[in-house]
């Protein structure tokens, strides 16, 4: 019985440079929205957007390595990804909690 | 290419909604990409954390810590769109820090030519799946950072529900 593996098919067919270029483009627009934004949710967005970047090159990286190093590591940074958004996010909460607002620019009670 | 335009509509888009919606459509892109890279366990992985967890915490996060208008009454705000907004700040700073850095990259990725490696040295393995030797390697080489990476998901469970049950 013939087994279809659709995988199969597109395996190696884009060049390891586009990965890389599309992993820095992606790296450069997370900076930027963590710069650049106010809200505090909206930043943890950015830094989400950062680690996949990252995640995206040891991926394409790993297309090479027989001992699939670089997949294994970006399982263990997906992981990490999601315990940082989680404590992040109840950070945030007790931030709302206290000063009514996640407006990073006006959670400055420590420059009074 | 659907990642980096949806990725840029995160940047651009004021609306903190529009800004999650289209990081959905990133992180599924992303997982696309892991699927031309030939990481089939890694994108499965990827939609299941990122689109099933960790953006629906987003959410989540958008809608507890939104004030509406105090001014306005219950009435008044139940008749216009909800509209949570984010302002922008610094903005020439983030244009100079995330352009500088894609500058920064984009030479050294050039200077690096990976395409003759590519053409001589190597090329990229072909598998059937990932699936194997993912788990083997888990259970094997990896054991200890599995361990490890699991109390580290235990703590911040804790932690966070610790943290979000704190009344003052």
């Amino acid at each position: 019985m013939p087994v279809f593996y659709p995988l199969l098919a597109v395996n190696s067919a884009i060049p390891l440079s586009y990965f890389v270029l599309a992993s820095a483009a992606l790296f450069s627009i997370g900076l930027g929205v963590v710069v650049v934004k106010r809200n505090a949710i909206v930043v943890l967005m950015g830094v989400e957007l950062m680690l996949n970047a990252a995640n995206l090159n040891l991926v394409a990286f790993s297309r090479y390595d027989p001992d699939l190093k670089g997949q294994m590591f970006g399982l263990f940074v997906i992981v990490v990804a999601a315990a940082e958004a989680v404590v992040a996010l109840a950070i945030v909460l007790l931030v709302y909690r206290r000063f009514q607002t996640v407006d990073l620019d006006e959670v400055n009670e420590m420059k009074r | 290419m659907l990642t980096l335009g949806s990725a840029v509509v995160v940047l651009l888009s004021r609306n903190v909604l529009y800004s999650a919606y289209s990081l959905l459509l990133t992180f599924v892109g992303i997982a696309a990409l892991y699927v031309l890279a030939g990481a089939d366990f890694l994108a499965v992985t990827q939609l299941m954390v990122y689109v099933g967890g960790v953006l629906v915490l987003l959410v989540f996060g958008v809608m507890l810590t939104h004030r509406g208008d105090a001014q306005k009454s219950v009435a008044q705000r139940a008749t216009e769109p909800n509209v949570v907004r984010t302002n922008h700040g610094r903005t020439l700073a983030g244009v100079l820090v995330a352009g500088g850095m894609f500058a920064l990259l984009f030479t050294v990725i050039q200077k690096a030519d990976f395409t003759r490696n590519e053409a001589t040295f190597y090329d990229p393995i072909t598998r059937v799946s990932t699936v194997p030797d993912v788990g083997i390697h888990l259970m094997t080489d990896y054991a200890l950072p599995f361990e490890v990476v699991g109390v580290l998901l235990l703590a911040a469970l804790i932690g966070a529900a610790y943290l979000s049950s704190i009344r003052n």
